[in-house]
């Protein structure tokens, strides 16, 4: 009974315990569900217990020495903590919340998760199957209303699937393109008991597909073909570890590149292609580019109606050529002239083979126009808004440039949703892969401190959270998780005592109606800080900002920036929503 | 933008909440369907999806890809309406006078309709066949008094040797 090793088979050293210890006794599924998530590569978990999981935190104090524990404050941060692990390693993430309201406060960090495509596993309690359907204490049906916000759910309501169940989850939730599965297991299910047959490794992804020889073809076609050739790229590069493959691409070609928010980090900000995040908030340079481009080639990208605008008037004067590992991407927002489906290292790496070497001074004529021009429109803005708003205030550009005279290439950058989210996919000098972590898809206000719990977590090393003070009120109760776990974070809030992104709007299309805005808060966030056991510093000036960010990368722990920002400061340039290139705002008289 | 009528077969492994799974998928990506029916199929675990909407080829397209990424869905396929046999079954109760009677029991025959149930005061009738053919029938009853009526929705498999089956 029991154990299944076939006799005589040699089972591989680091498991050779673990199946001792099981080879005469049936296991709890609590302990399966433990089990198999230290086969599965899991080396910590965020979570927070409750009554239908006491059983499998129960297990997981019994193995803390091979799978790390993370209690969170809520169980939303605890989801976002495993999305940033996740987002700052490529692994998949792992939070384990309780069933009712525990599993009900994951589902904005799942959906978070979902748009962005991040790998994750998400464990809940439920309550025992034999009371579910009865609106039992704590009861929610997690796997309906999580249907929509995750790339497949299961409940477990058999112990002898728990295993395999648990197993697909990761397969899923790692293959093509990555996504949040959540996995339910009723009480009764960790309870019961029986067999478990661990596997050596890790389950492997699904295999993926490669594009077709004959459409790369054709692709390498349109770009012999074309004049003035524009790369967009986006997240699917950095999740598909194409960045050195598209740098290439771009130099053979000779094409400047642009990205969506999610795209950013995949190529180096000082990459002399490289015109930076397009869009509705993105540089003037790269949304220009794009638009008279007469080639398009859009990798691992969605065309976000952030990322182009109005759809009816884009790409009036440029084909499309789109690959991505998601077919269904290729027909959803943008029909492409040439759609192509299949994993983007290796779509691009052999185009660029296809490919010949082209030069297009013209073009590339123009993009240093385009670079001048983009200088001349944000030195006139900046001036118009020392101006408006007093020249020796603290701009955000400064907070960024600040911050990112301290850090290191490596250090991973957190952003939470808004203005300050914009100046610093502006500004901020990605270097490396995975070094920015941002809500693109969902823009979750609130993600921030979680990701870089999860992000500090997982790399050891310093991470950056910027931050405005309206997303830093939605889930500041994680600073007692980062004070419990000594993160060390530096948290830079650009408190504006507004929420500025929905004000400018109000500014520029609803009549300056601050409607709901105005965060007439007395918030002291150094008393703050100091009340969870972090730091903190309250700056107004560059000065002051200089000596924070000194102490604050020098402190082991969460330590709070907490800088004066006008509350007229705006993100520009601004694509007007429903607008197109043509009505791009560089400034505001 | 030209609006063709499609029908697609989709074979599901029948696990639970696979019906809310493909059924949500249209809600949420704002696809509307003109009918979707379910059932058994030749293989015991999967289940077999009939769907039939309107749209041009791009919404048909969305359609089959997001239908593809679903990981309880094995096949999906367009059936081409030349080569594909497409029937429904419709039950219908239309009011019985001694005045009605003779006409309802001429066309139930031109449309070699079933009568199954017989009453003094209301008859049903059972019709199988293409879309087009059910709809006429109602259309013919309407003027007798249909009292209640309930269609099952197409089911459709294609002609020949070709099968969809999953791999």
């Amino acid at each position: 009974m029991g154990g299944r090793l076939k006799s005589g088979a040699q089972p591989p050293p680091p498991y050779q315990k673990i199946i001792k210890d099981f080879d005469t006794m049936k296991i709890s599924g609590a302990k399966i569900v433990a089990e198999t998530l230290i086969e599965q590569g899991c080396d910590t978990i965020f979570g927070y217990p409750g009554g239908q999981v006491i059983d499998l935190f129960d297990e997981l104090y019994l193995c803390q020495d091979r799978i790390r524990n993370i209690l969170t404050a809520h169980e939303q941060g605890a989801a976002h903590a495993a999305d940033g692990y996740a987002r700052a390693t490529g692994k998949v993430g792992v939070v384990i919340a309780t069933s009712g309201p525990g599993a009900t406060n994951l589902v904005t960090g799942i959906a978070t998760a979902f748009l962005d495509s991040v790998p994750m596993v998400a464990i809940t309690g439920n309550v025992p199957t034999s009371l579910i359907g009865r609106d039992s204490f704590q009861e929610v049906d997690i796997v309906g209303v999580t249907m929509p916000v995750t790339k497949h759910n299961f409940i477990v309501k058999d112990i002898r699937e728990l295993a395999d169940t648990l197993r697909t989850a990761f397969k899923i939730a790692k293959s093509g393109r990555p996504g949040p599965v959540l996995v339910d297991i009723p009480k009764d299910v960790q309870t019961a008991t029986w067999d478990f047959e661990p596997k050596p490794d890790p389950v492997r992804p699904y295999p993926v597909s490669f594009a077709s020889e004959g459409k790369l073809k054709k692709a390498s076609d349109l770009i012999a073909h074309a004049e003035r050739p524009y790369i967009y790229f986006g997240g699917g590069v950095i999740s598909g570890k194409a960045s050195e493959e598209v740098r290439k691409l771009a130099e053979k070609i000779d094409a400047p590149m642009g990205c969506s928010l999610m795209g950013l980090s995949a190529v180096p900000s000082d990459d002399p292609r490289f015109l930076g995040m397009q869009g509705m908030h993105g540089h003037y340079a790269s949304s220009v580019a794009e638009d008279e481009a007469d080639l398009v080639i859009a990798l691992g990208a969605r065309f976000s109606d952030r990322a182009t605008g109005n759809k009816s008037r884009y790409a009036q004067n440029f084909k499309i050529i789109h690959i991505d590992i998601d077919s269904a991407e290729l027909s959803k927002n943008i029909s492409a002239d040439l759609p192509i489906q299949g994993d983007i290292k290796d779509a691009v790496f052999r185009l660029t083979a296809m490919v010949q070497k082209k030069e297009h001074p013209e073009w590339s004529a123009r993009i240093a126009e385009l670079r001048q021009e983009e200088k001349k429109r944000l030195a006139s803005a900046l001036a118009l808004a020392d101006k408006k708003l007093s020249a020796d205030r603290l701009t955000p550009y400064d907070i960024v440039d600040a911050i990112s005279a301290h850090s290191e290439p490596e250090d991973i950058v957190v952003t939470d949703v808004g203005q300050h989210q914009m100046w610093v996919a502006q500004r901020y000098p990605f270097m490396k892969p995975r070094t920015l972590l941002t809500s693109g898809g969902l823009g979750t206000m609130g993600y921030g401190l979680g990701a870089a719990i999860g992000a500090s977590t997982a790399s050891g090393g310093r991470t950056i959270l910027f931050t405005g003070d309206g997303s830093f009120g939605m889930n500041l109760n994680e600073l007692a998780t980062a004070v419990s776990q000594n993160s060390p974070i530096v948290i830079v809030i650009m408190n504006n005592g507004v929420l500025g992104m929905v004000r400018q709007w109000q500014t520029l299309f609803f009549d300056k109606h601050y409607s709901n805005t105005t965060l007439e808060r007395k918030t002291d966030f150094v008393k703050l800080a100091e009340a969870f056991g972090a730091k903190g510093a309250r700056v107004v000036n560059k000065d002051e900002l200089k000596k924070a960010a000194a102490e604050a990368f020098a402190y082991n722990g969460p330590f709070v920036i907490d800088c004066a920002v006008n509350s007229d400061e705006f993100v520009l340039p601004m694509l007007p929503p429903g607008g197109s290139i043509d009505d791009i705002i560089t400034e505001i008289k | 933008m030209t609006s063709n009528k499609y029908v697609i077969g989709v074979i599901v492994s029948n696990v639970s909440g696979f019906l809310s799974r493909v059924s949500g998928m249209f809600t949420r990506r704002g696809f509307n369907i003109d009918c979707l029916t379910v059932g058994e199929t030749e293989s015991s675990g999967y289940s077999r999806i009939t769907v039939s909407f309107r749209g041009d080829e791009d919404i048909k397209l969305r359609i089959l890809r997001q239908l593809e990424k679903l990981h309880d869905v094995k096949e999906v396929e367009v059936l081409d309406p030349n080569e594909t046999v497409i029937r429904e079954l419709l039950l219908i109760k239309v009011k019985n006078t001694p005045s009605t009677r003779q006409d309802i029991m001429t066309a139930v025959e031109i449309f070699r309709t079933k009568i199954v149930d017989y009453s003094t005061t209301a008859l049903i009738c059972e019709l199988t066949g293409e879309t087009s053919k059910i709809d006429a029938f109602i259309e013919l009853m309407k003027p007798y008094g249909i009292m209640e009526m309930c269609r099952t929705g197409i089911v459709a498999i294609e002609r020949g040797e070709n099968c969809l089956k999953t791999k």
